[in-house]
């Protein structure tokens, strides 16, 4: 069992055609949306409902479902937004990228259908701002769009007013979480929001809004023509539909690749990269969702389904599907180090035990990468991380403390070697025997 | 009205309640640090962290999280006491520890919530953070080590004074908390950030390393720098008042203070006036209160004495001169000392009837001649809150920045009866309307055309009085009520070529048309009126002695007495009694409470504190008409409005650095 060229979604991943209006149309995008739009706002709910498709920016909450949380009507004369999220920033994660070089009119189709299932009045796509030839691309895609009567006023001809317009970021992991993303959004400093109230009521500019992954939408209109039962198809119960993986690390042809949810690990990696470098005895261990996420030690993950809950019974998760491969060669403790510097450096401030703690557990994991430390601390690490997890505003504390606990959980006696092997150095009869 | 359960607890709610204010209402106490009544909710310091059920299985923030129907909250659980314990442990890693030389010591937050919800010690080890000193102006000092990011003061600023001048920069670990691009802030509240900093960040400037809170003697007091009349505490160390804060009144204040009443106390030891002086060819000469009795004796004034109140004398220093021309056969009173002669027949119309907390439920008000934000800085705070609301806002006069969006509708007083058909469609369409008359208009006689269009614009409803007058001296009110106002103003004391001028702390009076009066000045400070009296015998200021101020709303309140006066001065009811005596007449008090008593027994509402109860507002002369126009607002100078904050160094470098800052820069050039 693996994805067939006919299944696939993206058809231009690698951007062998153009990624234009014409070429796209070629592709099967923008094609008869007055006809999608024209079953009405809740049959697309639905069959988003009924497609199974769960959000593919981490979190996995049904997308249909989020979706449905929008008013039906305004009450008070407020209008609904759409913010896509194209602030790619999770470390390992470039599926969004590839989406919009070249295929960005899947994205732009599927705002407008989103949009007007949701109610929306417009769309806002917040890209990432290191994505600068991306950013004009989309942008271009967009004008294409508005030139061509598909987005605008009577969009595609359904009688559907609906702007998109592109945003770009300035850098900042943090704008990645809805509610940062909005404040961003709004001029002020990318900082989350204390939630309740959730974007669905108060949202962007107090208005009600859902913030989705470009791949959540982009999907959108093929599920659409496709069908509900075609997408469920794929993957287990509760994990359906087809993802983008991201691979990376030590394999031997790193890439993205649309696959079947729910394909163990061992064939992803030998179906489409070639295997692991060294091959699989040299496997060290995985982070199968992006840095955010608990690594997975080889023995474990190797016949893992790669799902939500696949990955989830293993201790860790889905996240983006940024698989990182880590073979034998890796300094392990190192590699979650650095992790932890990139969330140090990320954390927005706002909150104290993310802001505090996130540098704290960094130097200690560059005082446990060279050993200098007691083994006592690695217990104290590991209640630092349980002290910020759970405690934040937003998810980057948890995401903050998870790598650093898969560590302890997982190589607990790597750890123990380091500091031996260091303090030994120091021992009296070391000392002596120097002199 | 949800119910919840609070520790076993069951209580009922108010709506709208959150899980925190349950909490309190329980009688749980629950640590926080940013998380303050008056200002929005930023959730951030997670020191506030409970158990709640349903909900995720894990703490939550409750000052955040609002209170519904049936959750069980907990607050003494091993998972609550784990949480603070390890927020509190994170808070402290990077502050510095620094207690023995922190100004905050002994009334911080920090300290005092890390010994009672903290661990013992902290198992960091590492380099904690260290950030430079920012520079917020001459009020407050910073040491941003010590900054735990609250953003109350963010938020203060934003919120409440109205200008986005302190923000947080950077971000993670390196956040940081300053104004922008490191300048003063620029408002007249700014001090305020000082009471509301949980920690030892951001303290006074003029106050640092100058006392410890326990060694502070606390006198209950009230603010004379304006007519807000706020609630103060004055903390006085010997016979110094080192300091001034506010207290927590919601009808007055609320708990903030202007940045005038909270620094001008330095002043109150400097430019004194300590002796008696005499003048003698020319000079001012010391003397001894027996020549200066004397002196006024031999000038045998008889009925022709008149008293002149200054802007910041109590009531009771008002009734004895009163009651010391009374007894000589005269009624030459006056406080409005720049010449105003507005009709006083009824106090009603000179009163802001809405009270403040009152203008809060305004929908639509008018502003003639009045710069509030210097005038009352405190009264701008409520207009801020009301336009948040929703509200309308009309302003008449030269243009000044109110900090909400507002109308100006120009400079010229006749718009008075003929108003913008938007502004009367604007106030026929709200409930309750309000206009607030200001001391430019008053001065330009406009209160008659003011009370016109108050009834053309029915800002008096049934149980709404939206007729407002906005004074500026904290004596105004006590004054009027006590009969300080001619019918000319200080045109007829002129007029009445009085041989003795009493000036009773006048020192923004023209004592050019009493040149051959002889000038006697009861007060405190060596400033305009000591200048120019003949006579100087120097008095208590407010800090130095008991009295009873009435505020713009007609509030009676009382202050004590925190300190001594220095030298020779006395508390001046004693020098206008002991002038009595010197005089030869009978003002028939010898002790503070006689006259009191005798004060009350005259004006029954100076002895109740709270809301002088000064009737309806009188039938308008709709042919009233105001003519000219408001060319600038009295006050020039915000920081230097009394003789005190003209003593006081603070005051004068706020001036020199906020106001005119751009004359200093280029006198460096």
């Amino acid at each position: 069992m693996s994805l067939q060229d006919k299944d696939r979604i993206f058809t231009n991943l690698y951007g062998f055609q153009d990624w234009g209006l014409k070429a796209a149309q070629a592709r099967g995008d923008w094609d008869d949306t007055k006809a999608l739009i024209a079953r009405g706002n809740d049959a697309i709910i639905d069959e988003m409902k009924a497609s199974g498709l769960r959000g593919r920016g981490g979190a996995g909450f049904p997308t249909g479902l989020k979706w449905s949380f929008m008013p039906k009507e305004s009450k008070d004369g407020r209008p609904s937004f759409l913010v896509i999220n194209a602030d790619e920033s999770e470390p390992g994660s470039c599926k969004d990228r590839e989406i919009i070089r070249h295929d960005p009119h899947k994205l732009i189709e599927g705002a407008l259908v989103a949009g007007f299932a949701m109610r929306a009045r417009a769309a806002y796509i917040y890209i990432r701002g290191e994505y600068i030839r991306e950013a004009e691309t989309l942008q271009k895609a967009i004008d294409e769009a508005y030139a061509a009567g598909l987005i605008g006023k009577n969009a595609s001809k359904s009688g559907y007013d609906f702007d998109v317009f592109m945003h770009r970021g300035a850098g900042a992991y943090i704008c990645g979480e809805e509610t940062a993303m909005i404040e961003s959004l709004e001029g002020k400093k990318g900082q989350p929001r204390l939630k309740p109230p959730f974007p669905a009521g108060a949202g962007l500019y107090g208005c009600p809004t859902t913030v989705n992954n470009v791949e959540s939408i982009a999907v959108v209109p093929t599920i659409l023509r496709r069908g509900a039962s075609w997408f469920s198809s794929f993957g287990n119960e509760g994990n359906h539909g087809t993802k983008l993986f991201q691979i990376s690390g030590h394999v031997e042809k790193p890439c993205v690749v649309e696959e079947e949810m729910s394909i163990p690990f061992r064939e992803l990696i030998d179906k489409h990269c070639g295997g692991i470098t060294g091959g699989w005895d040299n496997l060290l261990a995985v982070i199968p969702g992006g840095s955010s996420v608990p690594l997975v030690p080889a023995e474990q993950i190797m016949d893992c389904p790669m799902d939500f809950d696949g990955l989830k019974a293993v201790g860790s998760g889905l996240g983006t599907a940024a698989v990182i491969v880590m073979d034998k060669s890796t300094d392990i403790v190192r590699a979650i180090s650095r992790i932890s510097y990139f969330y140090k450096h990320e954390s927005c401030g706002q909150c104290t035990p993310c802001r505090e703690g996130t540098g704290w557990m960094w130097r200690m994991m560059e005082r446990l990468r060279t050993g200098d430390a007691a083994i006592e601390e690695i217990d104290m690490l590991q209640q630092v991380t349980k002290q910020v997890e759970g405690h934040t505003i937003c998810a980057l504390g948890d995401a903050a403390a998870w790598p650093i606990q898969g560590l302890i959980k997982h190589f607990r006696p790597e750890l123990e070697r380091r500091i031996h092997e260091h303090n030994a150095q120091f021992a009296p009869e070391t000392l002596e025997a120097a002199e | 009205m949800p119910k919840v359960t609070v520790d076993g607890q069951e209580i009922e709610v108010p709506d709208g309640a959150t899980v925190l204010q349950a909490c309190e209402l329980a009688g749980k106490e629950i640590p926080r640090f940013c998380y303050h009544e008056r200002l929005s909710i930023a959730g951030n310091c997670r020191m506030c962290l409970v158990e709640v059920k349903p909900g995720p299985p894990k703490p939550q923030a409750s000052c955040a999280l609002p209170a519904t129907d049936g959750q069980e909250i907990r607050t003494d659980t091993q998972m609550v006491k784990t949480a603070r314990e390890g927020v509190m442990e994170f808070l402290l890693i990077n502050h510095p520890l620094d207690c023995p030389i922190c100004d905050q010591g002994g009334e911080c937050d920090l300290q005092d919530q890390a010994v009672a919800y903290g661990r013992g010690g902290s198992r960091y080890d590492m380099n904690k953070r260290a950030v430079t000193e920012k520079y917020m102006g001459p009020l407050i000092k910073t040491v941003m080590t010590r900054c735990i990011h609250c953003t109350r003061c963010v938020r203060f600023s934003e919120e409440i004074a109205g200008v986005d001048e302190i923000g947080a920069l950077y971000r993670g670990e390196d956040m940081q908390i300053t104004t922008y691009l490191e300048q003063a802030a620029e408002h007249e509240l700014s001090a305020n950030v000082i009471d509301l900093c949980p920690v030892g960040a951001l303290t006074s400037r003029p106050y640092a390393f100058e006392a410890r809170p326990w060694e502070l003697k606390k006198t209950l007091s009230i603010d004379v720098s304006d007519a807000v009349g706020a609630n103060i505490t004055l903390h006085s160390k010997g016979r110094e008042v080192m300091r001034a804060t506010p207290r927590i009144n919601d009808d007055v204040n609320e708990e903030w203070l202007s940045d005038k009443g909270r620094y001008m106390v330095d002043g109150l030891t400097k430019r004194r006036l300590d002796k008696v002086f005499l003048r003698k060819k020319g000079g001012l000469k010391p003397a001894t209160w027996e020549e200066a009795f004397k002196a006024i004796a031999t000038a045998k004034p008889g009925k022709s004495i008149a008293a002149v109140a200054g802007d910041m004398v109590d009531c009771e220093t008002m009734f004895a001169a009163k009651a010391l021309l009374k007894a000589s056969g005269s009624s030459l009173l006056e406080g409005r000392q720049t010449g105003m002669d507005y009709d006083v027949s009824n106090l009603a119309a000179v009163n802001f009837n809405t009270t403040f907390a009152g203008i809060e439920n305004a929908d639509a008000i008018l502003i003639v001649g009045s710069n509030i934000r210097w005038e009352a800085p405190l009264v701008n705070v409520r207009l801020r809150k009301v336009v948040k609301r929703g509200a309308k806002v009309y302003i008449l006069g030269p243009s000044w920045d109110p900090t909400y969006p507002a109308t100006f509708l120009g400079e010229d007083l006749s718009v008075l009866s003929k108003l913008p058909k938007d502004l009367i469609d604007a106030f026929k369409a709200t409930e309750r309307p309000a206009i607030i008359m200001g001391g430019a208009a008053l001065a330009k006689g406009a209160l008659g055309a003011g009370l016109a269009a108050a009834d053309k614009l029915k800002v008096v409803k049934d149980g709404w009085n939206g007729f407002n007058v906005l004074h500026f001296s904290a004596a105004r009110m006590g004054g009027l009520m006590l009969g300080y106002a001619q019918k000319g103003g200080m045109a007829d004391i002129a007029a009445a070529k009085p041989k003795v001028l009493l000036a009773l702390g006048a020192d923004e009076m023209d004592f050019e048309p009493f040149a051959d009066s002889l000038k006697v000045y009861i007060g405190h400070h060596g400033d305009k009126g000591a200048h120019a009296a003949d006579i100087v015998l120097p008095a208590a200021s407010f800090a130095e002695k008991d009295g009873t101020y009435v505020n713009t709303e007609g509030r009676v309140q009382f202050a004590e007495k925190a300190v001594f006066a220095p030298g020779d001065a006395r508390e001046d009811w004693t020098i206008l009694r002991a002038l009595a005596d010197a005089l030869g007449v009978s003002v028939g008090f010898d002790s503070f409470a006689e006259l009191q008593a005798a004060m009350i027994a005259e004006v029954p509402a100076l002895g109740e504190e709270g809301l002088a109860d000064l009737g309806a507002l009188p039938k308008a002369d709709s042919k009233a008409k105001a003519e000219g126009a408001i060319s600038a607002y009295p006050i020039k100078d915000f920081y230097l409005t009394n003789p005190i904050a003209r003593a006081s160094a603070v005051m004068q470098q706020c001036s020199a650095e906020l106001l005119h800052s751009d004359e200093l820069k280029e006198a460096a050039e």
